[in-house]
C-alpha cells in the first residue's frame, strides 16, 4: 500500500466517522420520541387488542346479545372461553337445585355466566369472527396487570353489567 | 469454575463428533444458546484452533414447539394463530402461506380487495422485519446507535399494522378467503406517507451506517458464498440474492397480484456479508414501491370471501409457496376430508440458511462468524418451528 492510498484510506475513514457523527448530533437535538412510562403514556393504543368482552343489547346494554349457542367456545383454539347456561332439570327431579353445564343447554337462549381465561389466550379473535350474533368485541385495555393467576379469569357478564352502570 | 474436561464431551450426544485432536490450542466452544448474537436458542459448536473456526455445528432443538403436531390436533381456524407465532418477524407471510395453502386445497377465490390488502400488509410486515434486522445486525457488530433509529421508522409503521389487525407482532390476520377484518379508511393515506418517510430516511441510513468505514471493514469480504454454493444448500431470499441469483417468488412464481405489480429484485453479485447487507437493504425500497402501488389503488368490494364456518377440505393435498423476509416460505397441506388437517409441513428458509453457515464459518475469525451470522438474519424459532 502506497503512502498516498493510506491517506486515501484514512480521509474516508475519518470522513465517515464525522458523517456519522453529524447525523447523531442532529437526532440529539431533536424532540424526545419515548415517553417515561408511568409517568406519561402513549396516545396510539386505542386499536391494540385487549381481551374479549361481550357486547350488550341496543335496548338493554347490561344484557349481552349472546344466544349462548357455544360457537365461540368451540372456535377457540386455546380452550379460554367458558359459557354456562342452567342445564334442563329431568323429569321427577324438579325440586333439585339448578345445576349450571357448558353452552348450548336445551331451553337456554342466555348464557347464565361468561368466563375468558385471559392467561390462555392469544387475541387471535376466531371467537368473535364466529359469534353469529356479533356478541364479542375485544375491549382496548392492553395495562392489565395482576398478582394472581386467577385474576386473568374474567367474569365478562359482571363486566358488561359494570360497563353498563358506567355509563 | 471447572475446567473444560475433553472426557466429558463422548457424553454429550450432539458434542460427539468433536473428539479431541492433535493439536494443543484446539478448543470446543459452545456458543449459545443464550448468547446475544444468536437472536434467539441457538447453540453453535465451535470448534476453534486459536481464534480460527475449524468447524461449526449448529445445534437446534431448544425452541421447538411442535407446530405441525399442533396442526393436526386443531381445526383449519384454529391453526391460524400459530402461525404468527412461526415467525414472529415476518408472521404475514406465514399468514399467507397457511391461507393460501388452505384455500388452494378447499377451492376459495379471494376478493380482489383482500389480495389488495394482503400484498400492503405483508410488504409493510416485511419493511418492519428488515428493519428490525438491521438494527439487531448492527448491534451484533457492536453499532448501538442504528437500531434506536430503526425503531423509530419501525413505530410508525407498527401503529399502521396495529390499527389494521389490533396486534403489533404476532399477527393472526389472515382467514381462509381473505383477510380478518377491513382495513380502517386512512389505511391507504398513512401507507403513503410512511412509504415517503421511509425514503426520506433511507439516505440516512445510508450515511450513518452503509458508508461506516468500520461497517465495511467487518462485512466486505466476510463470508463469502458462491451461487453453487448457495443452491446446493438450498438457501432463498436476500441470501441467496447476494450471491447474485436474482430468485424472488413473487417474480419466479407470482402469486396473489403480484404479477400486476412493477417492482426490481435486486441482486448482489459478490455473495459477502455486504451484499446481503445491501440486499436487505434495496428490499426496503422494492416493498415501499410494492406498498404505494397496492393501496394507491385499492379496489372496492368485500375484503373477504364467505368461507364456510367449519371447513372441511376435500380429500387431497395442496402446497404454497411465498417470499418472505428470510427466503421462500412454503406450507403443505394434506387433508383427509375431516375438519382437521392430516398433515402440515412448514418449510422455513432460516433452515437452509442456517446450513450453510458450517461452511461459510470454516477457516473464519470467531468475530467474523458473529457478522457471517447476523447477515444470514436467522429466526431460531422459525428454524425450529
Amino acid at each position: 500500500m502506497s503512502v498516498s492510498e493510506l491517506f486515501e484510506e484514512a480521509y474516508t475513514g475519518l470522513k465517515s466517522l464525522f458523517v456519522g457523527l453529524g447525523i447523531t448530533g442532529k437526532a440529539f437535538c431533536q424532540p424526545q420520541v419515548t415517553v417515561i412510562y408511568p409517568k406519561q403514556e402513549v396516545d396510539n393504543l386505542s386499536t391494540f387488542r385487549g381481551h374479549v368482552e361481550l357486547v350488550g343489547k341496543e335496548d338493554d346494554p347490561s344484557v349481552p346479545r349472546c344466544v349462548a349457542c357455544g360457537a365461540c367456545v368451540k372456535a377457540c383454539p386455546s380452550d379460554c372461553l367458558s359459557i354456562l347456561c342452567p342445564v334442563p332439570v329431568k323429569e321427577g327431579q324438579e325440586d333439585a337445585p339448578v345445576a349450571m353445564g357448558p353452552a348450548p343447554q336445551k331451553g337456554s337462549k342466555t348464557p347464565g355466566a361468561v368466563f375468558v381465561d385471559f392467561a390462555l389466550c392469544s387475541l387471535c379473535g376466531q371467537c368473535a369472527k364466529t359469534c353469529p350474533v356479533d356478541s364479542l368485541r375485544f375491549s382496548d385495555n392492553p395495562y392489565m396487570v395482576a398478582l394472581d393467576r386467577k385474576e386473568f379469569r374474567i367474569d365478562l357478564m359482571a363486566r358488561l353489567k359494570r360497563q353498563a352502570e358506567e355509563a | 469454575m471447572q475446567a473444560f474436561d475433553t472426557a466429558q464431551l463422548p457424553r454429550d450426544p450432539s458434542s460427539v463428533r468433536f473428539e479431541p485432536g492433535p493439536t494443543e490450542d484446539k478448543l470446543i466452544l459452545s456458543m449459545g444458546p443464550q448468547h446475544p448474537s444468536t437472536h434467539g436458542v441457538l447453540r453453535i459448536l465451535l470448534e476453534l484452533d486459536g481464534e480460527y473456526i475449524v468447524r461449526a455445528e449448529p445445534v437446534l432443538g431448544y425452541i421447538h414447539r411442535m407446530h405441525e403436531w399442533m396442526a393436526e390436533q386443531k381445526t383449519y381456524f384454529q391453526f391460524m394463530p400459530n402461525m404468527g407465532r412461526v415467525d414472529y418477524l415476518h408472521a404475514m407471510a406465514w399468514n399467507w402461506a397457511y391461507a393460501g395453502a388452505v384455500e388452494r386445497l378447499a377451492g376459495i377465490e379471494v376478493p380482489e380487495r383482500g389480495e389488495h390488502i394482503r400484498v400492503a400488509v405483508t410488504e409493510l410486515n416485511r419493511i418492519s422485519s428488515h428493519l428490525l434486522w438491521w438494527g439487531a445486525y448492527l448491534l451484533d457488530l457492536g453499532a448501538f446507535t442504528p437500531i434506536m433509529y430503526a425503531f423509530d421508522d419501525r413505530e410508525i409503521l407498527l401503529d399502521i399494522l396495529q390499527a389494521v389487525t389490533g396486534s403489533r407482532l404476532t399477527y393472526s390476520y389472515f382467514t381462509f378467503g381473505g383477510v380478518y377484518n377491513d382495513v380502517p379508511e386512512d389505511f391507504a393515506p398513512r401507507c403513503l406517507a410512511f412509504t415517503k418517510h421511509l425514503r426520506s430516511r433511507l439516505p440516512m441510513y445510508r450515511d450513518l451506517v452503509t458508508d461506516n468505514v468500520i461497517l465495511r471493514g467487518r462485512c466486505e469480504g466476510i463470508g463469502e458464498m458462491d451461487v453453487d454454493l448457495a443452491r446446493r444448500y438450498g438457501a432463498t431470499g436476500p441470501v441467496i440474492r447476494g450471491s447474485g441469483a436474482p430468485v424472488d417468488t413473487r417474480r419466479a412464481e407470482p402469486y396473489s397480484v403480484y404479477g400486476k405489480f412493477d417492482f426490481r429484485i435486486p441482486a448482489y453479485s459478490q455473495g459477502d456479508a455486504m451484499a446481503r447487507y445491501m440486499v436487505r437493504m434495496d428490499e426496503l425500497e422494492t416493498s415501499c414501491d410494492i406498498i404505494d402501488q397496492a393501496v394507491s389503488n385499492l379496489p372496492d368490494g368485500p375484503c373477504s370471501a364467505k368461507a364456510p364456518k367449519t371447513l372441511k377440505p376435500p380429500k387431497g393435498e395442496a402446497c404454497y409457496a411465498v417470499e418472505g423476509a428470510r427466503g421462500k416460505i412454503l406450507v403443505h397441506v394434506r387433508s383427509d376430508g375431516g375438519p382437521k388437517p392430516y398433515r402440515v409441513k412448514l418449510r422455513a428458509p432460516g433452515f437452509s440458511n442456517l446450513s450453510v453457515f458450517c461452511e461459510l464459518a470454516r477457516g473464519t475469525l470467531l468475530a467474523d462468524a458473529v457478522s457471517i451470522l447476523g447477515s444470514l438474519d436467522l429466526v431460531i424459532p422459525e428454524i425450529d418451528r
